[in-house]
């Protein structure tokens, strides 16, 4: 007897299991179709290729009217069905009802569209049928701008095709790099540049706060204030399960509409499959386990047993030219190990995740060929232990090791090596290839690394590399085990190949690590913030956690606060202040420093926050006691008050701390000014030290009076207090612009010379000027008080435990 | 034997961070690597007491921020030359919430492993 199969839905999964249950079961069911879409099933993964123009609407039918005639099958496209009577067992659409004895569910998903401002204008376009893809190449046909918010699988693919068809197209997308849950950071970053590359522009970190238009679209605009034009704004930010129909009806739904093993709902004449089921708390947005399902489906159908199991997925991207692959599972787990392999010259990375002798997950960005070999591997629990050297090169291996030289061998000929003298990588390789074969040569050649010799690494690395073993390097010390290169090199290659993110200076400069370590990770943190004051964003994590806290942590994990007295100044009511925080927070110790202020020892950290800002509301700020930046100014009373004072010394170290605070700096910088050569305030063993005296202002740099003691070095006598302030900053920022990571200014001074700096800060007008142009972009990002930030009411909650289970009983 | 409590949202700490719970046995520092992977270990490094919550963390390492021990998240063993464990706690994610496993609060020198 055959049955009435009624089915909602004509996508990818339901047309797979008509196929299943027509060829095991021929004529054993009267079925109906129904389906949203005016048409019926097509490969809905080749909208990609049909919004780009690579394929046409009809190569992309998987099921045409034939089929569905020589099946049987009564189609009634065009035809949602509204409602399922289960009492009556009949589905209601606008044709009128139609009964079943069994029911499909094949519903699929929606796209989620964000409730901001104007997400209903004209204009907004989501990408989940051909509806969708027809509009967008009919929006393309006007020319224009689009804006793609989301940065996954589907925006990508919706960007590329928009880019193909002429519009010039922006993706936001909300986390820190693209495609962060199939890819990690070196892969998202590789990726975003090949997409940069052909002209699409990435803003990743971006939440949008609203569409903006009168009757139709007409800009995005994001919560960090930007703003893009848009004649189109594609919404790609995920899907929800299509569970409606199935919720009115009373089956089961959680995220998903509930199936069993068997593809059964709460109801046993009611099934269901694809994207709108969950499966053990599982959802589906690839079609390789829909097919499982369609299977199994099928089989339920016609009373047979069977079970789904999911399957393990892979995911790749349908972008001509972004190779990438990823697969397998990320998630935390005891035990995993990584082996990470980076190409920077050819722009590729691999990385394996191993645990125990298996492999669990690979992402792949550039070269993928292996990535089917892999995903058997992991699909398969394959034992690799014996593969394990050669592994990540694939399964025919023997391919060499990384080459340190790579990074070098990429760089652009244009890209400048030696900074001093505007040198290029390409006139350095003709002047060794002309004969210039020692280091002297080349300096004699073309300058290079012939002023302050920062560049020298790279100018022999240079030679080594026209030369090949004709030149013995000699070896350098590498910024740590995760890499070959000095931090000098590291440095200049951040500013020549233009590097603005960590894992785009891991990636370029062939780290060896996934992540780098403690001693890397804030250097490169640093460098980048330095040479890209407005387009870096500081990385908190990257922070050794004084700085991360903007307090010093103590021997038994408390912490001291050390607010600002700009040149040791104070005041009855800010010493007030500082009296009742050390009382409401019952602090301690407070203790006078050595650099002119008040420190309270002795805080706890979910405190932290709160005293802040107490401190905040008497106009107290950080004393930044806790950085690599500017410390102290110490200051003695000068002429204000002292009989011999030449100039007004406090005045001048207000002034300088006014100025110089927040910014960072390689190492801790302190100043000093004395009001004359008796020097009361200790200024010639500090970074910066000014004497006054009669004639005006002599400034000293590079002393110390820490591990080593050093007196400062003369760099010039002012005449004015204007230009004592300038070349003052002009000072802290070359230091900041060159100087190793965790060099204070004495040693670096030692390697690139007095004079050198000299030439710079005092004898060129130009550039000091623009020397202290450079240090105010850096300052108008970083002049500011953290403690008021995270003191914010919103913030204070971080500071404290996640949770408080010290009441809770041990379990038994 | 294991009881599974709720302690918080898996963005409750950031990525490549740490958050402090505090149990009777101490504060247990929960981790959340660059790839969501959560661990947990006794909030305190066997050198000198560090709070290994404050280290920076990388790949599945933590960095004690008194004196740079490094210590493997998975199995709490310090790595290189120094030699030290810390108690290993068990944690779950799921739906975004982050379980932490209280029958290791019973023992106090492994955490119940
Ligand atoms: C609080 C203070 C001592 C005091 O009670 O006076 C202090 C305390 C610390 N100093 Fe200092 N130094 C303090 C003035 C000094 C001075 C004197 C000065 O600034 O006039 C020096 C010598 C001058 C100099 O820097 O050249 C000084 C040279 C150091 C050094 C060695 C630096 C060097 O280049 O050799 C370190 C280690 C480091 O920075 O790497 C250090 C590091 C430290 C640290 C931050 C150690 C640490 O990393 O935990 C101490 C934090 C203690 C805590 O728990 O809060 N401290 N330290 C002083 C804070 C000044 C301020 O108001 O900010
Ligand atoms: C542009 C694009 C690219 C993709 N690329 C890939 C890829 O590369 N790899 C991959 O694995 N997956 C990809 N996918 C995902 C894949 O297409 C889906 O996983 C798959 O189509 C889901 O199948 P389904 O049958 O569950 O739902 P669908 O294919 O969406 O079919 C559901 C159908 O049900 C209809 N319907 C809904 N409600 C009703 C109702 N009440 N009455 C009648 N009909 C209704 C809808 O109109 C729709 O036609 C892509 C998806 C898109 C949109
Ligand atoms: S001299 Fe400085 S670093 Fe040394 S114990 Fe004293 S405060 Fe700490
Ligand atoms: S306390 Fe952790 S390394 Fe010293």
């Amino acid at each position: 007897m055959t049955q009435k199969l009624v089915v909602i839905g004509a996508g990818m999964a339901s047309g797979r299991a008509l196929e299943h249950i027509l060829e095991t079961a021929p004529g054993a069911f009267d079925i109906t179709l129904f389906n949203g879409e005016p048409r019926g099933n097509y490969n809905r993964l080749m909208l990609s290729p049909v919004l780009s123009g690579e394929k046409s609407y009809e190569q992309i039918v998987t099921h045409d009217e034939a089929w569905y005639q020589a099946a049987g099958i009564h189609t009634r496209f065009g035809e949602a069905v509204v409602k399922i009577d289960r009492n009556r067992k009949v589905v209601v659409s606008a044709g009128g009802e139609t009964a079943y004895d069994k029911l499909v569910v094949a519903t699929g998903s929606a796209p989620f569209i964000i409730p901001v401002p104007g997400h209903k204008l004209p204009g907004v376009i989501t990408f989940r049928d051909l509806d969708d893809t027809n509009a967008m190449i009919a929006a393309a046909g006007q020319g224009g701008s689009a804006v793609v918010i989301g940065g996954g699988l589907l925006g990508l693919e919706a960007a590329a095709g928009l880019r193909i068809l002429g519009m010039e197209v922006t993706v936001i997308h909300l986390m820190g790099h693209l495609m962060e849950r199939q890819l990690d950071p070196a892969a998202g970053y590789l990726l975003q540049k090949d997409l940069e590359r052909r002209g699409i522009k990435v803003h990743c970190k971006g939440a949008t706060k609203a569409i903006l238009g009168d009757v139709k679209v007409e800009a995005v605009l994001l919560e960090d204030g930007t703003t893009y034009p848009a004649d189109i704004v594609v919404m790609a930010v995920g899907i929800r399960p299509e569970t409606r129909l199935a919720n009115d009806a009373g089956l089961e739904v959680n995220r998903g509409l509930i199936v069993d093993d068997a593809m059964v709902t709460s109801d046993p004449d009611i099934l269901a499959l694809g994207e709108c089921v969950e499966h053990d708390g599982q959802l589906f947005g690839l079609v390789a386990p829909l097919y499982d399902q369609a299977k199994v489906l099928a089989q339920t159908l016609i009373a047979q047993e069977a079970a789904f199991r999911p399957v393990q997925t892979a995911t790749k991207l349908k972008v001509t030219g972004c190779d990438l692959f990823s697969a397998g599972d990320f998630a935390e787990k005891d035990g995993r190990e990584d082996i990470v392999f980076r190409d920077p010259g050819r722009g590729i990375y691999k990385r394996l995740v191993l645990e125990g002798n298996r492999i669990v997950g690979a992402v792949m960005y550039g070269d993928t060929a292996d990535g089917t070999w892999f995903f058997n591997q992991i699909k398969d629990a394959a034992d690799i232990s014996d593969l394990r050297d050669t592994l990540i090169f694939g399964p025919t291996a023997g391919a060499g090791k990384a080459d340190p030289l790579a990074a070098i061998a990429a760089m652009p000929d244009s890209a400048e090596i030696c900074g001093c003298n505007g040198v290029c990588k390409g006139t350095i390789v003709q002047t060794i290839k002309g004969g210039a074969h020692s280091l002297d040569a080349v300096r004699g050649g073309c300058k290079a690394s012939a002023s302050c010799g920062t560049c020298t690494g790279l100018v022999e690395q240079l030679l080594a590399l026209t030369l090949g073993d004709e030149f013995a390097k000699p070896t350098v010390q590498p910024m740590c085990k995760c890499c070959d290169h000095t931090h000098e090199d590291v440095r200049r290659l951040i500013k020549s190949m233009a590097l603005k993110s960590i894992p785009a200076v891991m990636q370029e400069l062939g780290w060896k690590t996934v992540g780098g370590c403690h001693s890397c990770r804030p250097a490169l943190n640093f460098y980048l913030l330095a040479e890209w004051p407005l387009e870096y964003s500081d990385d908190r994590q990257s922070r050794f956690v004084n700085e991360r806290n903007h307090a010093n942590i103590q021997k038994d994990g408390t912490y001291s606060v050390v607010p600002r007295m700009w040149g040791g100044v104070t005041s009855a009511s800010e010493l007030r202040a500082i009296a009742d925080a050390a009382d409401k927070y019952n602090v301690p110790m407070v203790k006078v420093t050595g650099g002119q202020r008040i420190d309270l020892l002795g805080v706890r950290k979910e405190d932290l926050p709160h005293m802040w800002a107490d401190l905040n509301a008497a106009g107290l700020v950080s004393g930044h006691a806790y950085s690599k930046g500017l410390r102290t100014v110490k200051t003695c009373v000068g002429s204000e008050f002292c009989r011999f004072g030449t100039q007004d010394s406090t005045g001048l170290g207000i002034r300088l701390e006014k100025t110089l605070w927040g910014s960072w700096t390689p190492h801790k910088v302190k100043l000093g000014v004395s009001g004359c050569p008796r020097n009361c305030a200790e200024a010639t063993c500090k970074d910066v030290g000014v004497v006054c005296v009669d004639s005006g202002y002599q400034i000293g740099v590079g002393g110390a009076a820490g591990m080593d003691l050093k007196e400062t070095e003369p760099l010039t006598t002012a005449t004015t207090e204007d230009e004592a302030v300038e070349i003052t900053v002009a000072f802290v920022q070359l230091f900041r612009e060159n100087a190793k990571y965790l060099d204070r200014p004495y040693k670096w001074i030692a390697k690139v010379g007095l004079n050198w700096v000299r030439e710079r800060v005092v004898d060129d007008p130009d550039t000091r000027r623009a020397l202290v142009e450079r240090f105010e972009i850096s300052q108008s990002v970083y002049r500011k008080d953290p403690w008021a930030e995270h003191s914010r009411v919103t913030e204070r909650a971080k500071w404290a435990a996640m949770a408080d289970l010290s009441r809770v009983e041990a379990a038994e | 034997m294991s009881r599974f409590i709720d302690i918080g949202a898996l963005e409750d700490i950031p990525r490549q961070g740490a958050r402090v719970v505090k149990t009777p046995q101490g504060c247990v520092a929960v981790f959340r690597t660059m790839e969501d992977r959560v661990f947990a270990l006794t909030d305190r490094c066997p050198h000198k007491g560090g709070p290994l919550s404050e280290g920076i963390v990388h790949g599945d390492r933590v960095t004690c921020p008194l004196h740079n021990w490094v210590f493997d998240l998975n199995t709490g063993v310090a790595q290189g030359a120094d030699e030290g464990a810390v108690p290993v706690w068990h944690v779950r994610v799921e739906g975004g919430r982050i379980f932490l496993d209280t029958a290791c609060m019973k023992s106090t020198a492994w955490g119940g492993r």
